[in-house]
């Protein structure tokens, strides 16, 4: 069984077919890359899938469970955490509570426990400072773990995001242009990570890429999709050499 | 001597207020105060609660509320009706002060909550006007409000006290417009105090819980929020109503330090809520020592410091700013945000205090 199922998934925006018949299966623990050119409907596609928005049509199914038309927070609860392309950090908060943010709703406590400051409440709350300092250190973010989000460069604002969504416990990670506005160096370092995260946390990764040489780096499978329609799909090396990939790429 | 950061910050913020209270109770107790002085020490406490609370939804929630003094007419009313309703019932004055103060808080986080449902569905300056609208709907309520009671029981109307059908031993409790009179003015220092270390302690402790992330970080990007399975609406419920809940507390302890209480647009109104606002503005938004700091400050300035210059000698400028205390907190929340937010200030900030650091 398939960690992510999905069939012929649609959606219109008035007149405008964004995403049609929309195939998709991502084994578990698969590395998989969903590209395309501008405008292909890739991030509609994520928030089809995260519950942003409703299909008009098709089955979403994680890990056998139909998830189609939930909402955004039950489907987060279901086990999909995602990445944003424009960075989605919550600034004014420190880099370890962005993380435990995100433990939120696999460690609860008591509503009126975190004002008394009763046990459950100090063990709670310890387990999740030390699970996020663990996570952060797989980032290579532990020292700044003080700062405020807002606060860190760049590269490290993507990694925590990353950071911050597996705190949620997924099944399934999103990552919507991880490598965006990164240098050749950083795009080095980011392939190691994700590669990294997957063999660690036995993670199944759906990315976005426009990134050629990460996407063929690191994605086993691909599904190439141009004007809201799948174009070709399958094992990433040969989806690459497919000519109408190519030129849906570099033109004709 | 404290395990982290915030830690010290809170414990510096509550000794504060213990340590003001240290100092002025003997001192109010011992008669040393000039009963000016002494007499705006529980607005003092109420101003602070107010800010406090307010700055739960501007500063933690994100939410720019302008009808913050409705939720504290609610508190006032409705504790203020409790104890004049019991007071040939309960005989212990603080008795009746404690269980009006637990049904004014219910009953403000209540109407918080039911305001709530609606506005908080609402964003930004849309959130804002309804808010306002609210707190005037809440006033204007109380205005029209008629209450009695005789040996038959409880009466009520929203016309006149007359249309209450009274028997002739019967007495009116509340009356419109005249709000209600005879209330026990229980409220001192010393309770106004432990309220205001009360508000300080939930709001602090509620920031730094589980519960206090989720709100800020709805307040930091709802989308993201929702993306790592936060309930938004729960949350913002959830802040709304503890910040209503507290506005109340505030009017339990305003209601019981006055004999007479109306509802006019200067103490439950617009005005009302935005002196509050400059409390929070200037205090600092999302700053709760600042909130506590402020009002006794400003209202410091503007209230007793202006009246002993006045005391010195007539001077039209000292006329003028005591007769237009309004338009003075106008000017100070517009330096406040000029100061604060404008992009050249904080490159020049920023530009001292590099040069600061060069120097050491």
């Amino acid at each position: 069984m398939p960690m992510l199922e999905v069939k012929n998934l649609g959606i219109s925006f008035g007149g405008l077919r964004a995403v049609n018949e929309f195939n998709l299966s991502v084994e578990k623990g698969q590395l998989y890359g969903l590209i395309g050119p501008n405008g292909a409907g890739k991030t509609t596609v994520f928030n089809l899938l995260t519950g942003v928005y409703q299909p008009d049509s098709g089955v979403i199914r994680l890990d056998g469970e139909d998830i189609t038309g939930r909402k955004t927070i039950d489907i987060s609860k279901a086990g999909i955490a995602r990445t944003f392309q424009n960075i989605r950090l919550f600034g004014k908060l420190s880099v370890l509570d962005n993380v435990k943010a995100g433990m939120h709703n696999k460690h609860p406590y008591p509503p009126l426990a975190g004002i008394f400051h009763t046990p459950a409440w100090k063990r709670t709350e310890d387990e999740m400072t030390e699970k996020a300092l663990k996570l952060l250190e797989v980032f290579d973010l532990k020292d700044d773990h003080e700062y405020l989000a807002s606060n860190l460069p760049y590269g490290k604002q993507r990694k925590l995001e990353i950071a911050r969504a597996l705190a949620t416990d997924p099944k399934l990670l999103l990552l919507d242009e991880p490598a965006a506005g990164m240098n050749p160096q950083e795009t080095k370092s980011l392939m190691d990570m994700i590669r990294f995260v997957r063999d660690e946390f036995g993670m199944t990764i759906l990315l976005i890429e426009h990134d050629m040489k990460l996407v063929s780096g690191i994605c086993e499978g691909l599904t190439v999709l141009n004007f809201g329609e799948v174009l070709a799909q399958g094992e990433t090396g040969s989806v690459l050499a497919n000519p109408a990939v190519i030129t849906a790429y570099l033109g004709e | 001597m404290f395990k982290n950061k915030t830690a010290r910050q809170n414990a510096i913020t509550y000794g504060i207020i213990l340590a003001a209270m240290a100092v002025m109770l003997p001192m109010q107790m011992g008669g040393h105060l000039s009963s000016s002085l002494s007499g705006l020490l529980v607005p003092f406490c109420y101003y602070a609660i107010l800010a406090v609370s307010l700055n739960l939804t501007v500063g933690i929630l994100g939410e720019l509320s302008l009808g913050h003094a409705g939720f504290m007419c609610v508190g006032a009313f409705t504790s203020a009706f409790f104890t004049k309703f019991t007071a040939d019932i309960i005989a212990n004055s603080y008795v009746r002060f404690f269980l009006g103060l637990l049904i004014g808080i219910a009953f403000s986080a209540l109407i918080g909550f039911l305001i709530g449902i609606p506005v908080l569905r609402l964003k930004g300056d849309y959130l804002a006007i309804v808010t306002l609208a609210f707190g005037e709907i809440i006033k204007n309520l109380v205005n029209v409000l008629y209450i009695g009671k005789d040996s038959r029981g409880v009466h009520f109307s929203m016309k006149d006290s007359i249309s209450l059908h009274l028997e002739p031993e019967g007495t009116v409790i509340v009356a419109g417009p005249q709000g209600i009179t005879g209330i026990d003015r229980t409220s001192s220092f010393l309770i106004g105090g432990i309220l205001l270390l009360a508000a300080v302690f939930i709001v602090l402790r509620l920031i730094q819980s589980r519960d206090g992330r989720a709100i800020m970080s709805i307040r930091d990007n709802r989308i993201a929020a929702e993306s790592i399975g936060i309930n938004v609406t729960k949350y913002k419920l959830l802040a709304f109503t503890v910040s209503a809940a507290l506005a109340g507390m505030g009017g339990v302890l305003y209601a019981h330090n006055l004999a007479t209480l109306t509802a006019t647009s200067k103490n439950f109104g617009f005005n009302m809520s935005v002196m509050i606002l400059v409390y929070v503005v200037l205090g600092g938004i999302g700053n709760i020592r600042g909130s506590v700091i402020a009002p006794v400050v400003l209202n410091l300035l503007l209230d007793y410091v202006l009246r002993k210059l006045q005391m010195l000698g007539s001077n039209p400028v000292l006329q003028f700013m005591s007769d237009n205390r309004m338009l003075i907190y106008a000017i100070v929340l517009i330096v406040i945000m000029i100061m604060t937010w404008s992009p050249k200030m904080i490159a020049r900030r920023e530009a001292l205090f590099n040069r600061g650091r060069k120097e050491e």
